[in-house]
């Protein structure tokens, strides 16, 4: 029974998989005297086989790292005896091999649940559907082989070692636990947009009730892929030390660019659903979101980019991908360029309604993607064109994004005021009048609290948004005859643009930072933006895989004590590294954030290293994240019969 | 099927995409032949870069002049450029090499995000091997130079030319085997 699922059966049921997919991408596309064959119905089967392969896979994976079996090469690798058991079910994807399983089996979720669409008997819809499917199914069949040939996790190793080499402790922590799963979900989400685009594209039309289908599940994955960036950010806040929440490091452009697009669908899919309007830039959206997840994987993947996230760099399975790459991206962009000329938009509309206002609001935010896309990839092809080597860091994107932000921020107030197809100057400005005196009033305060001008600026049109949304909204009641379940739409909308001005109005506040860095004596007062620290004391703990160095901080402002800080210093034995563990408190006005460092001696002195930041705001950063991914959770249709409605 | 407007766009971000394919491809080739580095610091060599001006240590023996570009490329002898600071261990194993070099090579020193009263200590402590000291502070002329860390050296001939990055302690073997010979036109 011990041995039963063991890293032989996943092995197994991956390779099985891989065939399943096959089946479940070619079934759907075989026809039989014009007709579909035999197989067809059978492809929601395949779908659902082919998932509960990959989630027996992941089992086993699991199973083999619960057990210890160090003849698992990715286990040898990743895990030791003395890890603790959370962090050994989470260290399985916290390494390549098995990040790439829980890709794939989330995709295979996602063909899953697509399987279970109800289509009624409906002949457009269920075509449709057979054709996601189908699409669904190839791109996981490449992906699994990519998986059992490249990247292998249950690769053995002989002789089987006593002890693993141990996970790197900055990834064990809670956080990281969670944050690759929401930020693949997020990922691997956009592939159902994909693929219907692609079922579409193939059909040659896209209709009101393609875009009713989709919506739900941009939704979801853009809920999730928010929810993974701004866990990602947290986490790089409170375990890396450094102070900060986001480096415009490689990889978390590539999480970024996903988002910015994703986005930008979000929006312009609505303007299909309300005006069947704007359909080739829906489609090409939808295409470009999932392609832009699976570059990003491609890139960090391949070690093109020099980043932080060091995964096992290895060209070979960048050559992979990037065949895969070229076949998904390529073959879809293809189609496009071949079928979307003839889809044809049925409505125009005027400049001042609500469809530009979505249309401008797509603009910027395809702008700003294609800002951050540049940023990123422009050190390795100045590299390969030109010779030089560059970096291209904060002042770039600093200096680029903030001024495509702030017009964006203007019109996101501005256009949920507007009705759709044509709205009157007159209106708007009378019902936007309350948040624009209320926008003037939070000038006074934004402009003598933050020191930077650019920043100040941001926040009041943070400001601005919030309180626009929060007047739409009240507006929406009173027209609407149902007080709540018309409206769910725009309660979602209305969070998530509120969620937006909050995580703004914390960058903001992050911009006015102070932070300094002493070497302190037991007892000695240090003063920071009109706080006093003091270090109280220092004592020795044991932990479990661990030995840390606890320093206790007293912070008290005018005399009145405030908050006490236990920064850390840890010392792992196995890998042997030592990581600081950040001391935050958190307050509705901002963080207090202490960091632990080395010792100094001199002579019969000791001297404790401490970097102390004072963050205002800082919270509200990651507040704004929950809230946007809870309005666009709300914001979705669950319960409701998707698929009613007649097709156009 | 007439080619119109539409379709030329249409094809766009296939065209885009291709593009930005092939030049991964190129990439990842290059990659595999060890033509390209995506973590290389620096690869142009050949000439001095734009750095700011680096101002001299306070109360140091000897070395009254800071550092500034114009000067490193308007000498007419070679100069070794030594990055090093008072808190790197390899720096103190590495100065007694430096003052055997000194007598017949220039050295110019750059205290490398370091405070300066230290960086003044450190020298009169271990010997002062320098005819120019800046210092930089924040590490951005480090970063022009493409410094990875402390210590490394950087010989250039006249004109401003880098000839040579060594990026660790300097010790006997390299000296002899790699230094020396590109200072042989010059001795």
């Amino acid at each position: 029974m011990m041995d039963f699922f063991g890293p032989e059966e996943g092995h197994y049921a991956l390779a099985l998989a891989c065939v399943l997919a096959l089946f479940q991408g070619i079934a759907p596309f075989l026809k039989r005297q014009g007709r579909p064959s035999f197989f067809s119905p059978l492809t929601p089967g395949f779908a659902w086989a082919h998932a509960l392969a990959l989630l027996l896979a992941f089992m086993c994976l699991m199973l083999a790292a619960l057990r210890d079996d160090f003849s698992v090469q990715n286990i040898a690798e990743n895990s030791a005896l003395a890890k603790p058991l959370f962090y050994k079910i989470t260290g399985i994807w916290g390494n390549h091999e098995g990040s790439i399983l829980l890709w794939i089996v989330l995709l295979g979720l996602c063909s899953a649940c697509v399987s279970f669409i109800h289509t009624r008997h409906q002949n457009t819809l269920s075509r449709l559907k057979r054709h996601a499917l189908g699409v669904l199914g190839l791109i996981s069949a490449g992906f699994d082989l990519f998986c059992l040939l490249t990247s292998n996790p249950f690769a053995r190793l002989f002789p089987m070692p006593a002890d693993g080499m141990g996970m790197n402790p900055l990834l064990q922590d809670p956080g990281l636990a969670v944050h690759p799963p929401l930020l693949y979900a997020g990922y691997v989400g956009f592939v159902v947009p994909f693929a219907f685009a692609i079922a579409a594209l193939i059909d040659g039309q896209l209709t009101r009730l393609w875009a009713t289908l989709v919506r739900p599940w941009v939704l979801v994955a853009w809920a999730l892929l928010t929810c993974g960036i701004a866990l990602g950010s947290w986490w790089s806040y409170y375990v890396l030390g450094w102070g900060g929440y986001w480096f415009w490091d490689p990889v978390e452009n590539a999480s970024l660019i996903p988002w910015l697009s994703g986005t930008a669908l979000l929006h312009s899919i609505l303007v299909v659903e309300k005006r069947q309007s704007l359909r080739i830039w829906t489609a090409l959206l939808a295409l470009a979101t999932f392609s832009f997840s699976l570059s990003g994987t491609f890139l960090v993947r391949s070690g093109i980019l020099n980043s932080v996230h060091s995964f096992a760099n290895d060209p070979t399975r960048g050559v992979f991908i990037l065949t895969l790459l070229a076949l998904v991206v390529g073959g879809a962009l293809t189609l496009f360029a071949w079928r979307a000329p003839s889809l044809h938009d049925e409505s125009s509309f005027t400049p001042l309604s609500r469809e530009s206002a979505l249309v401008l609001n797509t603009l910027f935010l395809c702008t700003l993607c294609a800002v951050v896309l540049t940023g990123t990839l422009y050190p390795p092809f100045i590299q390969l064109l030109l010779g030089h080597t560059l970096s291209v860091g904060k002042p770039f994107f600093d200096s680029t994004t903030i001024p495509l932000t702030i017009p964006l921020l203007i019109a996101m107030g501005i256009g949920p005021a507007l009705p759709w197809l044509h709205g009157s100057l007159r209106t708007t400005c009378k019902r936007l009048y309350p948040a624009f005196l209320c926008t003037c009033a939070a000038c006074i305060p934004a402009f003598v609290f933050l020191p930077d001008r650019m920043a100040a600026l941001c926040a009041v049109l943070a400001v601005w948004v919030i309180y626009s949304s929060v007047l739409a909204l009240f507006h929406q009641l009173r027209v609407a005859t149902h007080p709540f379940r018309p409206s769910r739409k725009i309660w979602g909308m209305t969070l998530a643009h509120i969620g937006v001005g909050v995580a703004i109005l914390g960058l903001c506040g992050m911009s006015a930072a102070h932070h300094t860095i002493v070497a302190s004596r037991l007892g000695e007062h240090q003063s920071l933006d009109g706080l006093d620290w003091q270090l109280v004391s220092v004592t020795d703990h044991p932990g479990p895989n661990y030995d840390a160095r606890v320093a206790e901080l007293r912070v008290s402002r005018h005399g009145h004590p405030i908050a006490q800080l236990h920064p850390a210093l840890r010392v792992f034995s196995h890998p042997h590294q030592t990581i600081s563990q950040v001391a935050i408190r958190s307050f509705l006005t901002g963080d207090l954030y202490a960091v632990l460092g080395s010792t100094e001696h001199e002579g019969q002195e000791t001297r404790y290293i401490l970097r102390l930041h004072h963050n205002p705001l800082a919270p509200w950063i990651w507040l704004g994240g929950l809230i946007m991914a809870g309005g666009g959770l709300m914001a979705c249709p669950f319960g409701r019969k998707r698929t009613q409605g007649t097709p156009s | 099927m007439t080619l119109t407007r539409r379709h030329i766009l249409a094809a766009l971000p296939l065209t885009g995409a291709a593009a930005l394919g092939l030049g991964f491809q190129h990439i990842l080739s290059s990659m595999r032949t060890g033509q390209f580095d995506p973590r290389a610091i620096r690869t142009s060599g050949g000439t001095v870069p734009q750095f700011p001006p680096l101002s001299p240590l306070p109360g140091l023996q000897g070395a009254i002049e800071g550092i500034e570009c114009t000067s490193l490329t308007q000498q007419n002898k070679p100069i070794l450029l030594n990055f090093w600071a008072s808190w790197c261990i390899p720096c103190v194993t590495e100065l007694p090499l430096l003052s055997a070099l000194a007598p017949s090579l220039t050295l110019w020193g750059i205290a490398y995000k370091d405070r300066p009263e230290r960086a003044s200590a450190f020298l009169a402590r271990n010997g002062q091997p320098f005819e120019r000291v800046g210092q930089d502070k924040d590490g951005s002329a480090a970063i022009e130079w493409g410094i990875t860390g402390v210590p490394e050296s950087i010989l250039i001939l006249p004109g401003g030319h880098v000839v040579w990055h060594h990026r660790a302690a300097l010790t006997h073997e390299v000296i002899t085997h790699d230094l020396l010979p590109l200072l042989r036109p010059f001795l």
